[in-house]
């Protein structure tokens, strides 16, 4: 298959390299080096997609990543498939898949289009207007519909098997854009010796030097002078260049983010290769070379495919020979359009006619395009198109001072437009940088800065070949000599106006600055006429207009309201020609309607990108204990706390093989532990080793508790508050020397505790002399719990006196179990007799196996988290975080008496003075029985007194824990109730969707209330 | 990403650092004399100024330590950082950054 509309020669496509692809099910031919777009035009294929609202047919109007119309989805398999990529920017390859979205059946026959007919009814807002009622439809009807028609493509459901890296990376100067400027940017900051790094969006480096046939750069043809510039980067060590990588992001203290597309456009990927790679760069000094953007004209139908940006079309032809039409009508208000016409004239394309938007048409441009025969007028303006694909006919009219005279019709089969070139100052805002409005350009351009960024070329207004290279030339060299003193992120000043050393004569045609800002004249019933400013969100002048009309004054109101400039293109083609219809609509001045505000991505990214590695397994840390993996070969069900994974229950076979859920688990687990012996993994607990000869003043002040007169090898159990009074954590302190503390602190809060702590001790109390050290992994913690528990120890234990009166409940001795130190705690989470075996990690799953072994011959059952908390709310021990929520003071937690009374000051003691925190109708912490024994609560339920009271029905608190207890053979749950203690033996009322359920408010504490049986 | 330069290891990522609020607000030495509104005050009222601002940051992922910088509220850079316990450095509006 040939390709009709290729140049007979020329371009930078490789013609040795053939290569077909599909495009929507048809196979196409193109070469080496093109994009989809390109060889889609080198096939006569310009119809590539259909509208977001009213489904219009759409063809390419852009060579660039400014494209907003030909939008695919490419797709290597049902895994790897990517919506939404634009045909500019896609390479082809052998074999690639491209499909157009949003239309259906197909492209040339699209059902929805039916919306282009209806769009009389759908002006700008038309959601708000139109969809109100029933009040009930939107969620249920109108929003999925309207999300169904509008839209783009779709996401592949499967999962993405490729693999996405990161690099983080440093540099001094850091060039955006290779075009021109940022070329000899990167070259003087490179023969400096600064490190360089030059990132370009582009396949190729070179920005418009690619497009140029005839320019010169120091004597030498533009392509002869880019190649041997890159190899004289290429062959630098300090020097990095990145093609296909674009600078999407500009993040604080000079942090700019590239996204390289490493694999998108080989055919084979590389084995081993990532597909995207994600670089953080980040750079002593920056300089922005981000080019400028062609501006389209705002004419009526000026979206049939066939109309494209005037630039664009002389790109296709100069740099991939791929030829947009065969006879091509140019509207342009700028000289830019006489460059297209000569060079596409020179590449066999018929020009019919250029109309000029400009009175006085002068120059050399449009002088050698009336040399060359081109017709050429003058103050004329295109007033529509016709065709239904494709355009097949211009209509022409004069204008004068806003009056337009009568039509002509002209057939084509291709509009080149051109408003005048647009600075891409994207990258400039997102760092925050001030732009400021040049009325000589006719642009914002960047004004003050705020990081250490330059900007060099056409986005900053400078234009003309040589004064761009010359520019860039001394900003590269400036921001090397910036990057040589630098000592901090800070920006000092707005950097200076800089001048190059050198001088790099280059000759190519000068464009000026002329150019359009918004809709131009036609004359035409407004009503009917459709001129679009946004082609992807399909947004037109009339649109705008009507919400100044409807009262929009701010740019940010405009756009948000009729969507300009909020698609995945951000409005690179709309913003400023929607300035200027607001502009001339509110008779204000552009630079006093303002801009509308960049945001990164500048061109859409992927969530691979972002996530990186950080997927599956490694999305976040896993913590295990030593124990993990016994408990994992025993079948146990894990809960995730925080990071770790903790062991849920262990269930076991029962009759006939099936295995146990977790209530019949829990149900086992439970009774062994009450009537003879269960062990637990407690590893998680954190630790803090708190050190030093004021270690037991800082324990006072940190605690709520005595801590002066605890004696060594004894335990207490501490209550830390924050400094407004409630509590922050709780846990069981061993006192091991008189300067040495053994803290533990809940699963959750240990790093939290030690950051408190820390605070405390480094800025508040740095006179006291005490280290703090975060033992939490060091330590492995076995608790034996049960009734026999001091027997399935014994035989292991050596140098600790095990009796009942030498090793009383609440203390601490050192020893060793099996020949390995310990630290052996008599304490209880169970209200059973019970130990904690604390062992270097190391040593934690054999010594967890041996006290296993031990226990066998009394039964020995291990146990879980949720028998854990089923055991202590019997008890009617609280866990900070599930009773308390941050609002509960030690008396509301029932823990008043750990509160040191007689001491002078701790932490939150002068909050908890204050009369509210002493209130009596304060939440306080009580238990609740169900009259039916056999109901569980649901953990969160609210309490009232009368559920049938009027609404709103007052509050007395919440249940915050609730299990069926299997000991006690019915449901228990703990609740923060309102003076509850004051309840105690009333009936209150858990109102549940269906009905309410009667509760007992009764003492917190359901097993052995005396605690005879911590004593064993 | 902020670079925050820690005084004892020098210039780091942001992600290394936790914030810890404003600085130079001293814990009564004797809490029980204060009022409550005084109590109040210390607990809970801070000036949020618009420019440079004097704040806590915690060498978190680093060494572990406390200390003070002075950052303008409006441009987020940094003037300077300094030692727990050293004085608020005499430096008068912003300087680093254009706000």
């Amino acid at each position: 298959m040939t390709n009709r509309f290729r140049t007979a020669s020329g371009g930078r496509i490789d013609r040795a390299a053939p290569l077909s692809f599909r495009f929507d099910g048809q196979t196409f031919s193109g070469f080496k080096g093109d994009t989809l777009a390109s060889a889609l035009i080198a096939n006569g294929v310009h119809l590539v997609g259909r509208s977001f609202k009213y489904h219009r047919p759409r063809g390419l109007l852009s060579a660039g990543s400014d494209e907003p119309n030909a939008l695919v989805n490419v797709a290597r398999d049902a895994a790897r498939a990517a919506p939404n990529l634009r045909a500019t920017q896609v390479e082809v390859y052998e074999g690639l898949k491209a499909e157009s979205q949003n239309r259906w059946p197909s492209l040339a026959f699209d059902a929805g289009a039916v919306n282009d007919l209806a769009s009389p009814f759908l002006p700008s807002g038309f959601y708000y207007k139109t969809f109100m009622w029933p009040a009930g439809a939107w969620k249920r009807f109108y929003e999925p519909k309207i999300r169904a028609m509008a839209g783009l493509g779709v996401a592949p459901t499967l999962p993405d098997p490729d693999r996405y890296t990161q690099n983080h990376v440093h540099c001094d100067v850091l060039v955006v854009g290779a075009g021109p400027a940022g070329l000899a940017a990167a070259l003087a900051a490179a023969e400096s010796g600064a490190r360089v790094i030059l990132c370009d969006e582009q396949a190729e480096l070179g920005g418009s030097l690619l497009s140029e046939t005839t320019a010169t750069i120091e004597g030498q043809p533009a392509a002869d002078w880019l190649a041997a510039t890159l190899a004289t980067l290429a062959g630098k060590d300090n020097v990095t260049l990145l093609p296909r990588t674009t600078a999407f992001g500009y993040y604080p203290h000079n942090l700019v983010a590239l996204a390289e597309r490493v694999t998108e456009h080989l055919a084979v990927p590389g084995a081993g290769l990532p597909r995207e790679r994600l670089w953080q760069v980040r750079a002593k000094e920056v300089v922005l070379a981000a080019g400028a953007l062609e501006r389209p004209l705002v004419f009526p139908e000026n979206d049939r495919p066939g109309v494209l940006l005037a630039d664009s079309g002389r790109t296709y032809a100069n740099r991939y020979g791929a030829k947009v039409g065969e006879r091509a009508v140019i509207f342009t208000a700028c000289d830019a359009g006489y460059r297209t016409a000569l060079d596409l004239k020179a590449a066999g394309v018929t020009i019919v006619a250029v109309a000029d938007l400009r009175t006085e048409v002068s120059g050399e441009l449009p002088a050698r395009a009336l040399a060359a025969g081109i017709d050429v007028r003058p103050s004329t303006v295109l007033v529509g198109t016709k065709g239904r694909l494709r355009v097949s006919s211009a209509q022409f009219a004069k204008a004068r001072n806003g009056e337009v005279g009568p039509t002509e019709t002209i057939a084509c089969d291709t509009v080149l437009m051109s408003g005048g070139f647009t600075p891409s100052v994207h990258l400039f805002s997102q760092s925050r940088g001030k732009l400021v409005w040049d009325g000589a350009a006719g642009a914002y351009l960047p004004g003050t800065s705020v990081e250490r960024e330059r900007s060099a070329g056409s986005c900053r207004g400078v234009y003309g070949l040589q004064r761009v290279l010359e520019d860039g030339y001394a900003q590269g060299e400036a921001a090397a000599r910036a990057a040589a003193t630098f000592t901090s992120p800070a920006r000092g000043a707005t950097p200076a106006p800089a001048t190059p050393s050198r001088t790099i004569p280059a000759s190519a045609d000068d464009l000026g600055t002329a150019g359009f800002i918004g809709a131009t004249p036609h004359g035409r019933n407004p009503a009917l006429a459709k001129a679009f400013v946004d082609w992807q969100n399909d947004v037109t002048s009339k649109d705008i207009l009507l919400a100044t009309r409807e009262g929009f004054r701010s740019i940010e109101h405009v756009k948000r309201y009729t969507t300009t400039g909020m698609a995945t293109d951000q409005g690179k083609t709309s913003n400023m020609n929607t300035l200027g219809i607001v502009s001339e609509a509110l008779d204000t001045p552009v630079p006093k309607i303002g801009l509308t505000t960049f945001r990164p991505p500048f061109t859409p990214t992927t969530f691979g990108l972002f996530a990186g590695a950080a997927r599956g397994d490694v999305f976040d840390p896993l913590r295990k204990t030593a124990i993990h993996d016994w408990a994992a070969e025993q079948g146990a069900a894990f809960e995730d706390v925080g990071n770790w994974k903790r062991a849920l229950y262990f269930p076991r076979a029962g009759a006939g093989g099936r295995m146990e859920d977790m209530h019949a688990a829990v149900a086992r687990e439970c009774k062994a532990v009450r009537a003879s012996v269960g062990m637990f993994d407690a590893s998680t607990l954190g630790k803090i080793e708190i050190v030093g000869p004021d270690a037991a003043e800082f324990m006072n002040r940190m605690y709520t508790n005595a801590w002066a007169k605890l004696e060594p090898g004894r335990l207490r159990y501490g209550v830390m508050l924050r400094e407004d009074g409630f509590v922050m954590d709780d846990g069981v302190v061993g006192r091991m020397a008189s300067d040495r503390f053994h803290v533990t602190t809940t699963t959750g809060g240990a790093p939290r505790v030690l950051a408190h702590m820390e605070d405390y001790l480094q800025t508040e109390w740095p006179d006291l002399d005490v280290w703090l050290t975060s033992t939490t992994e060091q330590w492995s913690v076995i608790a034996v719990q049960g009734p026999k528990a001091r027997e399935v120890i014994a035989p292991l234990i050596e140098g600790i006196d095990l009796s009942k009166e030498g090793f009383p409940h609440m203390c601490v001795r050192e020893g060793t179990i099996l020949g390995v130190p310990t630290r052996l705690f008599s304490v209880s989470f169970t209200g059973e007799l019970g130990f904690e075996i604390n062992v270097p990690s190391a040593y934690g799953r054999a010594v967890w196996e041996a006290v296993h072994a031990a226990g066998e011959r009394f039964g020995i059952t291990p146990y879980g988290t949720e028998t854990m908390h089923v055991l202590r709310a019997e008890k009617g021990y609280i866990i900070v975080g599930q009773e308390t929520d941050g609002t509960a003071t030690p008396d509301d937690a029932n823990l008043g008496w750990a509160v040191g009374k007689a001491k002078k000051d701790f932490v939150g003691k002068r909050s908890l003075a204050r009369a509210a925190m002493s209130a009596p109708d304060r939440r306080q912490l009580v238990g609740l029985k169900t009259t039916d024994p056999a109901v569980v609560l649901e953990e969160g339920a609210q309490i009232v007194a009368d559920p049938s009271a009027p609404v709103p029905v007052p509050m007395l608190g919440f249940v915050t824990s609730s299990y069926h207890s299997a000991v006690l053979g019915r449901s228990i749950a703990l609740a923060m109730v309102k003076g509850g203690r004051a309840r105690i033996g009333t009936k209150l009322m858990v109102p549940m969707p269906t009905h309410a359920i009667e509760v007992e408010v009764v003492e917190p504490v359901f097993y052995d209330p005396k605690g005879d049986r911590l004593n064993g | 990403m902020l670079i925050i330069t820690c005084p004892w290891c020098g210039a780091r990522p942001e992600v290394e650092f936790r914030y810890g609020g404003e600085a130079h607000i001293a814990r009564p030495a004797d809490p029980s004399a204060l009022t409550d509104q005084e109590w109040a005050d210390f607990l809970y009222n801070r000036t949020n100024p618009k420019g440079l601002h004097a704040e806590r940051w915690r060498h978190m992922h680093g060494c572990g330590r406390y200390f003070n910088a002075l950052r303008d509220t409006v441009s987020d850079f940094f003037v300077t950082t300094y030692k727990a316990g050293e004085p608020r450095p005499d430096i008068d509006g912003s300087s680093g950054g254009n706000p």
